[in-house]
Parts: C-alpha cells; structure tokens; sequence
C-alpha cells in the first residue's frame, strides 16, 4: 500500500536496477522493454533485408546461398511482422493508454509483465534457430506442403511454429489486458466518444487480435501434429488439403495486417491534430471507420489466395469485399487531410512522419485496390509488385506512423527532446531511401520478377531496378543509424522538454515527464475529447481537470496504491518457453518448464496482488 | 491489503461496473469461441474424410449422451454452488462444487473410455486418417479444457477452507469459474451436435 513500493529496490547499483526491471509491472517501464526490445528485432530484421538487398543487387551474385536466402526471407517477415512492429505498437499501448484515459496502470500489471517476457523469451527462441541447425525456410506464411517433414526434416519449421505459438500466447493475453483496461478504467467523465483516437485503434487492435489469432494457433496445432504424431492435416497423400492452411492462415493473416496498421493510424490521428492545431476533422467517422475496417477484415482473406482456383464466385465476392475495405481508409485518409486544412501547421520531426505515413500510405493503398482485382493479381502473384505493395503499406504506413510517435512521445518517455534536425534527416533520408527501394519493385513486379528467389539472369532487364533497390535499402539502414544516435544521445543530452512541449490535447501532456509512478496524483475528471487543451484555452467547457470525488476522500492519504513488482511474470514466461524448447532439443526441458510454470502460477496465485 | 479488498477497490474504479478480472475473461472466452470455432470446422471439413477407414459410426451415441447428460447437468449444480456460497451456506456450496467436479471427472473418464476402446478395438489413431486426427484434436482439447477446469474447481474448492468465499465475501473466484465452465458446457453442446448427432 505504498507509492515506493514499486521502485523499493537499490537501483543505485547493477543488480538492483536489473532487478527492478525484471520484476517491473509499470506498465511505463514494460514500454520501454517493449520499445528496446522491438527496436532491437527491428534491427536484426532490417539487416535480414539488407543482406538479401545485397544478394540481388546484380545478376547472380553469391552473398548468401539459396538456402541461406531461403531462411532470410522468411526470418525478415516474422521477425518485423511479429516480433518488431506488433511489439512496437505494443510499446505505445503501454505507454500510452493508461496516461491517456486517466489511469494508474493497466487492469492487470502482473500479465502485462507476463507478456513482455514471453514475446522476449519467444523471440529469443525463434532466433536460437540459426545457430541450432537451422532457420525457418518455408516464408513468413508457412505453406503447405513446404512445412511438411517431408520437404524440411531439421527442427526448422519447429522453431517456427512453437516460436508463433508462443507470441500468440503473448499476444492474446496483453490484448485481453488492454480491451479491459480501456473499457473498464477510464476516467471519469472518459466516454467512449471523448477517448483520443489512439485509444479507440487500440482498442480495435486489441479486438482484433483476440479473434484472429485463435485461426492461426489451431492451423500451428495441425502443423504441429503433421510433423509429430504423423496427422496428414495438410498433406494431400493422406486425404489433407494444403488449401486448408492457407485458410487457416490468412483468416488469421489478413487482420493481422490492420493489426499492424490501425496503431499507426491511431498515432498519426493525435499527431496530425496536434501540429495542426485543430481537433480532428470526423473524430466519430475517423473511430466508426477503424472498427469497420476491423470487421470488414475478417471477410477479405481469400484475397490472399485467388491464384488457388476457388472458383469464379468466391474470388468475385472477395473481390468485392476487399475492394470496399478502401472505402472506410480512403474516409480516413480524407479526414486526416481536412484536420490539415486551415490548420496552424508546425512541420517538426513527428509531424514530417506523419504525414509521410499518410501519403506513402495512399500509394500502398491504390497498388491494394489494384492487386484486389482477381484478374491483375493472377497477373502479379508472387512478384515483386506484391512486395513492393505490401511494404508501402507497412513500412511506408506502419513504420512511418510509428516512428512519428516515438519522436512525438520521446519527450513524454525521457523528459528530453530527441534533436529535430537529426530527426529531419532521419525522415527525408528514409523517405528517399524508402521509395528507391520499392518503387522500383514494382516495376520488377511488372516485369515479371518473381519474389523469394535469390538470383536471376543479367539479360532479364532486371538489373538496374534491383540495383536503385539496394541504394535505396542502404540508404535506410543509415537514416536507421542516425535515428538510434539521435535518440541515445537524446536521453542524456537532448534539450529538456517540459512536460508539455507540443502543447498537446490529451491527458499524458497535462502531467510532468517523465510520468510519476502513479501517473496522476489526483485523477482527472475529463468533459471533451481534448482536455488538456480545454484547460489551457480555458474556455468552452466548464471543466478544468478536477478532482474525482473518490479521490477526494483519500486527499489526506500520501501514498497512492500501485501494485507491487513481482519476479512471477519473468518465472511463468521463462517455463512456458523451456518447455517448448523441450520438445525440440530434450524432453526433460518439458518436465523442467512445466514445473518451474506450476511453481510460478501457485506463488503468481499466492502473491498478494497490491 | 487482502484480495478481496482489493477486488471491492478495483470495481470502485471501474467505468462499466464490471468487475476487470470477469471482463478479462469475457474477452478470453471470446477468444475461445474462434478457437473451438476453427477446431469444429476442422472436423466438419474432415467429417467424411475416412481413407475408407473407420469413420462417423465408431461414435457411440449410448455412452456420449450419458456423459453429455452428466456435463451439462454440472452446469447446473456450478449455479447451484455460487447461489449457496452468496446466501452464506459454505457446507452446500462446498457440497455442490464437488459434484461440479465429479461430474466433470465422469464426462472425463467417459472420454478416455472412449479414446480407448476407438484406438484399441475400432482401430481409430489420429493418424489412421483425418476424421480420426480431427476428432482427437478436437475432442481432446475440449477435454483438456475440462481437466483444467476441475484442477480449477480444486483450487477454487480448496481456498475456501483458507478463509474466501466466506458469508458476505467477493466471490469473483468462483464466478470466474463459472463462467469459465459454463463456457466450456456450451462448446460441448455444439461438439456433441455437430460432431455426433448430425
């Protein structure tokens, strides 16, 4: 019952600062594991890319084998889609959600822990692969019959599926945190219709994740089964259908893409109205839109697989229905531009993202709209016009979107300015280097260059697209470079920011940085969807921030409530991933990661929870 | 501070008045339902998928009845337990939990008759063909899911001999389990339907 408690131990020293990470449930310092740790993932799967950049930029270049290209790809794809951008939104929903509806922590700050360390321990586990007889081979979406023992007999694809089994599981449980957290610890006065936007696609991303990822842990159980217990699932000689694991998949897949984009759309709907000084054009058409792409969602993922024969009638259906999707993200797109007009415009670092989030968004956009017509995607399937599609949307969307919110809450984080010039540099370098790396890949997709194959031929016209594509990729990893400098000279020297220095809207800017370990000491009583600037203009609403009434009556106590750190978390992740070590390297590993799971769960049970 | 004050602490706070811990788990049995879902499409793709094997009719309706009988009754006496440990009865609420959980070991023990006599005397293994590795899967994760739920029912049992759920308690530990089995009930009622009536 006591406000120290959470920081209690010695961090004057190595061990008790280590100590007070590892047992950390602040939802703050798990998004700064979250953060560090993505960031690093996002590192190892830039130079992935890089080498295979290398690879290809000339004719029948000998960087990497075919193997070792293989692994590459597929490593590249699971690691930014699993374990660099999802953990990186996750980042922001840690930060930020509490601070923006007003709440002290998020609903279980034990599970929070628990799933940072299982997305730490399973990405670890994943990467152990390369120099444990090798890595995933089979691409970021494991097709059949690919994964069959058949065709990769090594523990490969093992590593693979136990390795996304247990990011689901991650997954899943900080999604269930987040949903109540959101729902149930609000403010008072927080309405749904008054949440800031980032909170609403949070929300929506969380909802999302909780129902697509159940599709692609039962399509991993039958895998698994296929390769264990000799199941034929999706071997076609013993009656399975490899279709089926598409299915699987993409049900699972296709969300799983606006799962990676609605954060950053989250992100740039409160960067762009806070550069702009306007509240957000639409703000109930901006939020209605992010759940309809949501549902809409779970019904476009045969689009994924219109080269499979389906038949006429359910390639036009799907057809149909991705084509509408664009209608609630053009709707998105239109307001973010109208919160622009007439807008006091500052262009600073986080704006420069964000809007270059918006318009490299529009161009992966179109190049879906194109590749959703069944007709033009049996031309383009599996070229490179599809990699180049979908990195406008992931990078030139998600990755932009997210950086801007790092430059726009670094300052929230540190209490520290990241420097805005190095930030420019960082933005038009990876601006430029973005679009000479896949603008290129489109027309090699046009040309008919397929993707996943680690070399070509001198005289296929090929050469200089692919040449501008490894410029461009250099060019990122340095503007990358620069970003990391910046940012950790910025946490020790950067200009001290205040707690306030973008004259924000949203809760988080109404407390000091960094945020104190309760966050709020008294909490807010919220009356409009911008608060913290119905404060500092005064007018239009009568509400100032207040004091809840319940708060009031503790007025008199110092200490405010916050859970206590606990080394349970760290225990439970540590056994589940050793005992799906166990069923790749040794059996006792099983017995040992069931037991140190049961030992965590009684003394997890037995720990008083506050 | 014991976990019951900090339960009244935390719906104090709460926007909608439910309580976090039994909204988290609407959110995960909402997960379920995908789960179960893709699982019982799985089997219903694979239903006829025999190899020419053995198929449908290995099912034992006779058996499977009795125990769904048994299971969907334990809902019954789960409502019965948590009404008696609100109006105070620890004995009846005790009494009650521990047929939930006896009913859940004979729906159990009916299972693992079932797997038995399937791979011994009909010669049915989840490799002989898909309808076989269809119905182990899906059958035996909603079994797992039931063997979960009366070590659950154990622990839940056991604490209220260590001072919870007395007269005038919370009682979200046993509603969390409530819910979680009735859950779990309701799974069967389609497995059972789709799987061996239809």
């Amino acid at each position: 019952m006591a406000t120290v408690t959470a920081t209690a131990p010695d961090t004057r020293t190595f061990a008790g600062t280590a100590w007070s990470w590892i047992t950390t449930v602040d939802h703050k310092r798990i998004a700064v594991l979250y953060l560090v740790t993505s960031l690093a993932f996002f590192m190892l799967g830039g130079l992935e890319a890089l080498l295979m950049r290398l690879q290809l930029a000339t004719p029948e270049a000998d960087v990497v084998s075919a193997e070792r290209f293989t692994e590459l790809f597929t490593m590249h794809g699971t690691t930014m889609v699993f374990l660099a951008l999802m953990p990186l939104s996750a980042a922001f929903f840690n930060l930020l959600v509490p601070l923006m509806i007003g709440a002290r922590d998020v609903a279980f700050p034990r599970l929070n822990a628990l799933s940072y360390w299982i997305y730490l321990f399973g990405g670890i586990f994943m990467n152990i692969s390369f120099v444990a007889g090798g890595a995933p081979n089979a691409g970021w979406f494991g097709y059949a019959p690919l994964t069959d023992t058949a065709f990769e007999a090594t523990h490969a694809i093992d590593f693979w599926a136990f390795g996304l089994q247990i990011l689901g599981v991650s997954s899943i449980l900080a999604s269930i945190n987040f949903i109540v957290t959101i729902i149930n610890m609000r403010a008072p006065g927080m309405t749904l219709n008054r949440m800031p936007m980032f909170v609403w696609m949070s929300m929506i991303t969380a909802f999302l994740i909780i129902f697509a990822f159940p599709a692609i842990t039962i399509g991993l159980v039958l895998l698994i089964f296929d390769r264990y217990i000799e199941t034929s699932f999706f071997i076609p000689e013993g009656g399975g259908d490899p279709v089926l694991w598409q299915h699987l998949f993409w049900v699972f897949g296709h969300p799983e893409v606006y799962i990676l984009i609605l954060p950053a759309m989250g992100i740039v709907s409160e960067i762009l109205p806070t550069y702009s000084r306007k509240p957000l054009f639409g703000y109930a058409v901006v939020a209605y839109s992010g759940a309809a792409i949501a549902l809409v969602g779970f019904g476009v993922w045969t689009h994924h697989m219109f080269t499979v024969g389906l038949g006429p009638i359910a390639d036009t259906a799907f057809a149909i229905s991705t084509m509408a999707i664009a209608v609630p993200t053009g709707v998105k797109i239109f307001n973010w531009i109208a919160t622009l007009y007439g807008g006091s415009i500052s262009f600073k670092s986080p704006m420069l993202f964000a809007v270059g989030m918006v318009s490299m968004f529009i161009i992966g956009g179109l190049s879906g709209v194109m590749l959703g017509s069944p007709p033009i995607d049996a031309q383009v399937q599996d070229t490179y016009f599809v990699v180049a599609h979908l990195h406008y949307v992931l990078f030139g969307g998600t990755v932009f979107g997210l950086f801007g919110g790092i430059y726009h809450w670094f300052p929230k984080f540190t209490g520290r300015f990241m420097h805005d010039g190095w930030g420019k540099v960082h933005w038009l370098l990876m601006l430029i280097g973005f679009n000479l790396t896949f603008l290129p890949q489109h027309m090699l997709g046009i040309d008919g260059m397929p993707r996943r194959v680690h070399t070509y031929a001198a005289d296929m016209g090929f050469d200089l697209w692919n040449m501008m594509s490894t410029v461009g990729s250099l060019m990122i990893g340095f503007s990358f470079l620069i970003f990391i400098i910046n940012a950790l000279r910025s946490i020790r020297h950067g200009e001290p920011s205040g707690s306030d220095p973008w004259d924000g809207g949203t809760l988080e800017w109404t407390i000091p940085s960094p945020p104190p370990v309760y966050n709020f000491a008294e909490i807010p009583v919220v009356d409009g969807r911008y608060p913290a600037w119905d404060i500092k203009r005064g007018g239009g609403h009568t509400g100032a921030v207040a004091t809840a009434p319940e708060a009031d009556a503790e007025a008199d106590e110092p200490d405010i409530h916050m859970p206590n750190p606990s080394y349970w978390p760290i225990v439970m992740a540590a056994g589940m991933v050793l005992a799906a070590c166990g069923l790749i390297f040794h059996q006792a590993f099983i017995l040992l990661g069931a037991v140190l799971f049961a030992i965590s769960l009684i003394g997890w049970i037995e720990e008083p929870a506050a | 501070m014991t976990a019951d004050a900090h339960a009244h602490h935390e719906e104090h706070h709460s926007s909608t008045g439910l309580d976090n811990r039994k909204l988290g788990m609407w959110a995960f049995l909402g997960s379920e339902t995908m789960f179960f879902g893709s699982l019982i499409l799985v089997m219903l793709i694979n239903k006829h998928n025999t190899l020419g094997g053995p198929g449908q009719e290995v099912l034992d309706l006779v058996l499977t009845s009795f125990t769904t009988f048994v299971l969907l009754t334990s809902s019954l006496a789960m409502v019965l337990s948590l009404a008696a440990f609100r109006n105070g009865s620890l004995l009846w609420g005790r009494i009650w939990l521990g047929m939930v959980m006896l009913m859940g070991l004979i729906f159990l023990g009916g299972q693992v008759y079932e797997f038995t006599e399937f791979v011994t005397h009909k010669h049915l293994t989840p490799s002989t063909n898909l309808f076989g590795a269809s119905f182990y899967t899906l059958v035996g994760f909603h079994g797992a899911h039931v063997g979960i739920g009366v070590l659950w029912l154990g622990t839940v049992l056991a604490y209220s001999w260590r001072g919870r759920f007395q007269p005038g308690m919370d009682m979200w530990g046993i509603e969390l389990v409530g819910l979680y089995w009735h859950f779990v009930d309701l799974v069967w009622v389609a497995i059972f339907t789709l799987i061996y009536l239809i």
